[in-house]
């Protein structure tokens, strides 16, 4: 059994088997606490709440990996969404096609990549800091929606973008699909990516990078574009999930991005991080909340739960390996 | 004086371009250098000024916080339970727990970075969530309208009568402003502790083998920024006179924003009160010069995005060698 264990360990990274263990307990509770948590309803809302969090979690995941921040990613995906929003309204509104989405679709992706490279230039080329730059981005975004939207939403779109935010392909939920795709991608280029070798190196030690060669500002410029293109992804969704577009929608999920990726183990001074591990980490976030809601509490008091979970995550990875010195046979 | 000005590239950037915002404002717009506007944009921005400085002992001690918002919130809202409970009080007892409250959620965030080693961005990302999810669970988010009188009452320090009649004023926020400035001024660069601070903000290594007592400085860097964020939510009520919750969250990200702008570092050892005040006054200033430009004020946030990142780019770039020998002068002066 320690074997077994030895050898997940190997195969899946400790903190992998760890998270693992804590979704485990934290399903095993609420099942025990309501007979509702283990019902496919339940898993069913899961799955189509988990992505939207999940998309713009990975967009802050690449950024943070590099040594930087994408403060800026609610607001570009706000932004594309909107771009969307205003294409498919010049096209009919309702009665719009596939054509216009598809359009719709490449100019969010271009508007979200194009804000991420203004703002990773301004970071590589002019060594302005990840957090003041994306802040920066990120309020004059906002304000840019603001003026163009005058505070107000968009909403008027054809029948069929309801299938993509409601809809299920075989019986999984079709944003599930959209948020499992782009976390495989983001995993292959990270991991198995020179570009993904480059991000780390850089987020380890940015000089030492510079030196051996790596082309720093051009791949820094690349991650944040990329990362904005995420945003667009998760933008996208959220317009199709509540069939409308407003600035402002999402702006809690911020800070709750960044708690997913510490949450996962990635190294808050970047260099370290995998797609897995945050995966996990987010499946036990929405497990927390939505296990919360069905003994009767709301989104506020999950909230709390996640803030107290990471402080507590925090404090089991302090004493790990304190413990594992004391109790050596745990390591045998 | 040529000293202060090579030692303080930044805050004399910051106030030569302030100042011809000033100029061009003033000839663009007649009511912005009059009494009542200049009074009204200290009146509004006192609280900002009081948070950012907080938050610059912290940034100085290399440190992050983005939990004060959300500390202030909870010190106004368990204020007006417990002066409900006192059956009223007075500004002596409000001061006292609005501070004590602070640094406790200060103290809060230092003791967890401290014992258990996590950085403070993450720490602080916890607590605010961990404190704002339980206030509005336990507060609903319900406002609250029944203050005592002391608390709310308007309290004009300074009368400066107006032109028509109308006089303009400045009120008790601007005082615990000046206060706050004044205080953390004396701390970072009077004190031993303030050297500490800056030391320990840029080589914590090279701080700890000089004798700094390193556990200590975090505590003391978050126990101010503690004690600003509940004098600043304290002020906070007395100016909109009623306590709303969830009112003061995303107030920390453009706090932060000024205060970085104002030439504190993030990663720690650098920063002035001064630059902190140009850092919140340029960001107040550009928003009401386009107001009384009577631009849309849907554009406000857009123009200070691009005022910001301006700000950012042009102070990031290297003047050829002359602000390094500057910045040389500077070290050798500091050590």
């Amino acid at each position: 059994m320690l074997k077994l264990l030895e050898g997940a360990q190997r195969l899946l990274g400790g903190s992998v088997l760890a998270l693992m263990g804590f979704l485990a307990l934290v399903v095993a509770a609420f099942s025990l606490a309501t007979p509702q948590f283990l019902s496919p309803e339940n898993f069913g809302s899961m799955a189509f709440q988990l992505p939207e969090l999940g998309l713009l979690t990975l967009a802050m995941l690449m950024p943070i990996i590099s040594g930087g921040f994408n403060l800026a990613i609610i607001s570009t995906a706000n932004l594309s969404g909107l771009t969307l929003a205003w294409i498919l309204n010049q096209n009919g509104g309702p009665n719009a096609g596939a054509l216009a989405f598809v359009i719709g679709v490449v100019a969010a992706l271009g508007v979200g990549g194009l804000s991420g490279a203004a703002m990773g230039a301004v970071i590589a080329y002019l060594g302005a800091h990840p957090i003041l730059a994306s802040l920066a981005m990120m309020i004059f975004l906002r304000g840019l929606g603001e003026f163009l939207t005058r505070g107000g939403d968009i909403s008027g779109f054809p029948d069929f973008l309801h299938g993509i935010g409601h809809g299920a392909v075989l019986g999984v939920p079709a944003p599930l699909l959209i948020f499992v795709a782009a976390a495989l991608l983001w995993h292959v280029l990270l991991s198995h990516t020179r570009h993904g070798f480059a991000v780390a190196m850089i987020g380890s030690n940015i000089r030492a990078a510079e030196y051996s060669g790596i082309a720093t500002k051009r791949t820094l410029t690349l991650v944040y574009a990329l990362s904005g293109m995420m945003c667009a992804v998760a933008g996208i969704l959220m317009l199709t999930r509540f069939n409308s577009v407003r600035v402002g929608h999402g702006d809690a999920l911020l800070l709750i991005t960044v708690l997913a990726c510490f949450l996962g183990g990635v190294d808050p001074f970047g260099g370290f991080g995998r797609v897995p591990p945050v995966a996990l980490a987010l499946f036990i976030l929405q497990a927390l909340s939505s296990g919360l809601n069905l003994v009767g509490a709301n989104q506020h008091l999950a909230t709390a739960v996640w803030g107290l979970f990471l402080i507590g995550v925090m404090m089991l990875r302090w004493a790990g390996p304190a413990l594992l010195k004391r109790f050596p046979i745990a390591k045998e | 004086m040529r000293n202060f000005l090579r030692a303080h590239p930044n805050e004399v950037r910051l106030f030569f371009g302030l100042l011809a915002l000033v100029v061009a404002l003033s000839f663009a717009s007649k009511s912005f250098l009059t009494a009542g506007n200049v009074t009204s944009l200290l009146n509004n921005n006192a609280v900002n000024v009081i948070w950012a400085v907080g938050l610059l002992v912290v940034l100085i001690a290399g440190g992050i916080d983005i939990s004060f918002a959300v500390a202030a919130s909870v010190t106004q809202v368990l204020c007006a339970h417990i002066f409900a409970a006192l059956g009223g009080g007075n500004w002596l007892i409000g001061l006292s727990f609005a501070g004590v409250i602070g640094i406790a959620i200060g103290l809060l965030n230092a003791g967890l970075i401290v014992a258990f080693r996590i950085i403070s961005i993450v720490v602080t990302i916890a607590t605010y969530n961990a404190l704002f999810g339980l206030m509005m669970f336990t507060t609903s988010g319900k406002f609250i309208y029944d203050l005592p009188d002391w608390w709310v009452a308007r309290i004009d320090l300074i009368q400066i009568p107006g032109a028509h009649g109308a006089s303009a004023s400045l009120g008790l926020p601007v005082a615990a402003m000046a206060c706050a400035m004044a205080a953390t001024w004396f701390l970072i660069t009077h004190t031993t502790t303030g050297r500490q601070l800056y030391a320990f903000g840029d080589n914590p290594e090279g701080a700890r083998r000089a004798g700094v007592n390193v556990t200590l400085m975090p505590f003391i860097a978050f126990g101010w920024m503690g004690l600003m964020a509940g004098l600043g939510g304290l002020m906070q009520v007395n100016i909109v006179q009623e306590v709303v919750p969830n009112a003061l969250i995303g107030r920390e990200l453009d706090v932060l924003a000024a205060v970085v702008l104002g030439g504190a570092r993030l990663g720690g050892g650098r920063g002035s009160v001064l630059g902190c005040f140009l850092g919140v006054l340029l960001v107040a200033i550009t928003q009401n010069g386009l107001n009384l430009l009577g631009v849309s004020p849907y554009a406000f946030k857009m123009v200070i995005g691009v005022v910001i990142l301006i700000a950012i780019s042009s102070s990031n770039l290297e003047f050829s060698g002359r602000s390094r020998a500057a910045r040389g002068v500077a070290d050798a002066q500091a050590a």
